[in-house]
């Protein structure tokens, strides 16, 4: 701690000022300002560095957000200041049945893709924490959905399932499993269970090689305990496997809940919220009605809407799943 | 009109000969302007992506025509059509930006007040170019008293189909009602040669849906701004839609704007509505089988419903001057330049038929009679109907047609999904809350 720049630099004008104790104006007037002592103290160098991070935060986080719910309340238009309008536009949303579906549309992307995420996760990073051949290049390889743009995996999807060439229609259709080409976007539910797949092959990924490093921070000497104890595959899995597992889970899970929940690129590509507004989800509905529809009132309305779901979901993962007393040395 | 060369000359003097043949009226070169731009001006003009080579390139052209002549340096950016509609609401509500843009359909309305009164202009062009379509004052004569910007024309949406699948299903030409479609739909469907037109959120494509419901008598609105979309006529053209939709190829409620070109072009889909485009990509193609299927592409017009006039629903394009600007002279003798024949005929036909034109007297363009495929684009606004028709056009008109309100209803009573009655009254509920009852 003695070479703690800060403390040192504390001292300085500690000095300064026991040395002008008793002499004349002129040296009075060399004292540190309030400026300077401010400066070079501990905590006020410590605000001083964080400043940055708080303005960029304040300029690119908390104001957008902020406008965002202010503009929820009011009737603004693309192009047009609006009024404080209060709860008008929640009613007004509450009343219309595209609202409402696309709330379903959201809540049921969101949990069938999540849990598909999760148990699809979970079993490749399994493994893949194997002892594999070529187990790093294996690794690469997994990624490679996440890296790739969602925009062009979402072209690539929307040539798989289109009406006219679908390569799984194709291939079914010369295997002779099908008589005719499969309305993947086409139909409501296959639309909805399509877009699912889509964002599952993308999110996997995520998932997995989180978890896989998760893996790898368990002693193997559990294991071994474990086995001497007698213990079957499925016994080490769900008595030590998960229960360590489980903070790295909920932190995975938050996050790909957060990112399905508030997907765009590839319904948009994809669908555009169709057929029939089987696919619309929050997000696509609200740049719809916000840019192209210009009622950007609507449109935030409608994204502040989400928040309270993406709330409940980090509550739950953080209450639920993150803050077991016996995972911080606790014996419960 | 200075830098009139012997080639503008001869190319204005055939088009107004063959004006005079179609019926186009004559340019009335006595008309006056008087405009002295702002010295030292400078402008900047924000307009829709080019969708064929040949605009950019002439308008362009045409740009540095313009610089030349008059020493004003103009800028110009390009944004893709439908992102130029949030830029332009910005710059209208913030008083900055570009001096002029050039953007779609009723986009003028959301910002009337924002808007330079180009009255003289526009009131100059009609009189010397044999005046405008209806369709150019619905979106851009307010109230019918006051221009707030200069028309400049529309994509056309046309039939495109097959001629030898078409003559195979026994029609010798295509038919002009709707009933003579509904039986040219049945007979392709059974001769195993289906056509299909988008039923999914798609901005350009799904506008036939308009079309359908205007054919056969239905609107959005009433010329109050009072929602009727749940009418007799309306479910009338949702019956007919269910009929229609069981001759479609399969997997249309999900087709997107580029769905119909590629199915069409691939030979699985004999009749669709579409741009010039498809024909253009199949003319330009180096592919075989599609400089083979060139000559067997034909346009037509949509068909007529019961309400026995053209109801035809396309993307239009205008022209604004921000009040903002510190240059409106400039910016006015910037667009009368282009509207001028010597530049507009350039233009029209550079576009390729891309584009139709907004005043009368260009509809003597050669491009129209070059090739015949071209002719039925000629009448694209001439035979257009904004989507807010009969009503104001504004935030509600522009708002319910973003919401895809009619293409919705269209596909939910063809697919079956409800009943014709029911997708009415749902599109009239839902058009009720951009029209605020």
């Amino acid at each position: 701690m003695a070479a703690d720049p800060l403390q040192a630099g504390s001292r300085t004008p500690v000095a300064g000022s026991v040395s002008s104790t008793g002499v004349g104006p002129q040296e009075a007037a060399r004292r540190p300002g309030a400026l300077s002592r401010f400066v070079e103290s501990r905590n006020g160098l410590g605000l001083l560095f964080m400043l940055p991070a708080a303005v960029l935060l304040l300029l690119f986080l908390t104001y957008p957000l902020g406008l965002g719910v202010w503009l929820g309340f009011t009737d603004a238009k693309i192009g047009r200041a609006g009024q404080f309008v209060g709860l008008e536009n929640f009613e007004f949303l509450l009343g219309d049945a595209v609202t409402r579906l696309a709330l379903f549309n959201t809540l049921f992307y969101t949990i069938v893709a999540s849990v598909l995420k999760f148990l699809l996760g979970l079993w490749l990073a399994l493994l893949l924490n194997k002892h594999l051949p070529f187990k790093t290049f294996l690794r690469a390889v997994v990624l490679l959905p996440w890296i790739v743009p969602t925009a062009l995996s979402a072209i690539a999807f929307w040539w798989i399932y289109d009406a006219q060439f679908s390569i799984i229609s194709w291939v079914l259709l010369k295997l002779g499993l099908i008589d005719r080409y499969i309305d993947f976007l086409g139909d409501p539910w296959n639309a909805r269970f399509s877009t699912i797949a889509a964002n599952v092959w993308r999110g996997i990924p995520f998932v997995a090689i989180s978890l896989l490093a998760g893996l790898q921070t368990i002693s193997p000497s559990l294991y071994e305990a474990a086995a001497i104890d007698g213990a079957t595959a499925w016994q080490r899995f769900w008595n030590v496997t998960l229960p360590l597992l489980t903070p790295i889970i909920a932190v995975v899970m938050t996050f790909s809940v957060l990112f399905t929940f508030t997907d765009f690129q590839l319904i948009y590509v994809l669908t555009r919220g169709g057929p029939l507004n089987a696919t619309h989800l929050m997000a696509t509905l609200s740049f719809q009605r916000a840019i192209s529809g210009g009622a950007m009132g609507e449109g935030a309305a409608i994204a502040m809407a989400m928040v309270p779901f993406l709330l409940a979901a980090i509550l739950f993962s953080y209450f639920g799943l993150q803050r077991r007393a016996w995972q911080q040395g606790g014996d419960r | 009109m200075k830098n009139t060369t012997r080639r503008n000359v001869l190319k204005a003097g055939s088009a107004i000969g063959a004006g005079t043949l179609i019926g186009a009226p004559a340019v009335h070169a006595q008309a006056t302007w008087n405009n002295q731009p702002e010295k030292g001006a400078k402008l900047r003009v924000l307009r829709w992506s080019r969708f064929v080579q040949g605009d950019i390139d002439q308008y362009m052209a045409n740009v540095k025509a313009f610089t030349a002549k008059t020493g004003i340096e103009v800028r110009v950016d390009n944004e893709s059509w439908e992102d130029v509609r949030p830029k332009a609401a910005v710059a209208a509500n913030v008083g900055s930006g570009p001096d002029i843009v050039l953007s779609t359909n009723d986009d003028a309305n959301l910002y009337p007040d924002k808007l330079l009164d180009v009255s003289d202009l526009c009131d100059y062009l009609g009189r010397k170019y044999g005046g405008w379509y209806p369709s150019c004052e619905a979106y851009l004569k307010l109230d019918g008293k006051r221009w707030i910007g200069v028309p400049l024309g529309s994509a056309g949406a046309m039939m495109v189909y097959r001629d030898s699948q078409v003559k195979a299903a026994g029609f010798d030409k295509f038919p002009r009602d709707t009933d003579g479609f509904l039986k040219l739909m049945k007979a392709l469907k059974d001769k195993g040669t289906p056509g299909g037109m988008a039923l999914g959120n798609a901005t350009g494509d799904s506008g036939w849906t308009h079309w359908l419901m205007w054919s056969f008598g239905g609107a959005l609105v009433d010329k109050d701004n009072r929602v009727v979309i749940n009418s007799p006529e309306t479910v009338k053209a949702l019956e007919y839609s269910k009929e229609l939709y069981e001759t479609f190829v399969p997997g249309t409620l999900s087709w997107l704007d580029p769905n119909n070109n590629k199915a069409f072009l691939d030979g699985q889909c004999s009749v669709t509505n579409n741009g010039i485009s498809v024909f253009y990509a199949a003319r330009n193609s180096t592919d075989p089988k599609l400089k083979d299927m060139v000559s067997d592409i034909q346009h037509s017009q949509f068909p007529m419903g019961p309400v026995g006039v053209p109801t035809e629903y396309h993307l239009f394009f205008n022209q604004m001057i921000f009040k903002y600007t510190k240059y409106p002279k400039a910016a006015k003798e910037f667009l009368r330049f282009m509207m001028e024949q010597e530049q507009f005929n350039a233009w029209l036909q550079a576009a390729g038929g891309y584009v139709s034109q907004p005043l009368r007297a260009f509809e003597a363009n050669p491009i129209w009679t070059a090739d015949p495929r071209n002719t039925p684009y000629r009448d694209a606004t001439k035979n257009l109907r904004p989507a807010g028709y009969a009503g104001k056009l504004g935030y509600a008109s522009a708002g319910a047609l973003a919401d895809f309100i009619v293409a919705n209803m269209v596909a939910e009573a063809a697919s079956g999904k409800v009943s014709p009655k029911e997708a009415a009254e749902r599109a009239q509920k839902r058009a009720e809350r951009y029209y605020k009852v």
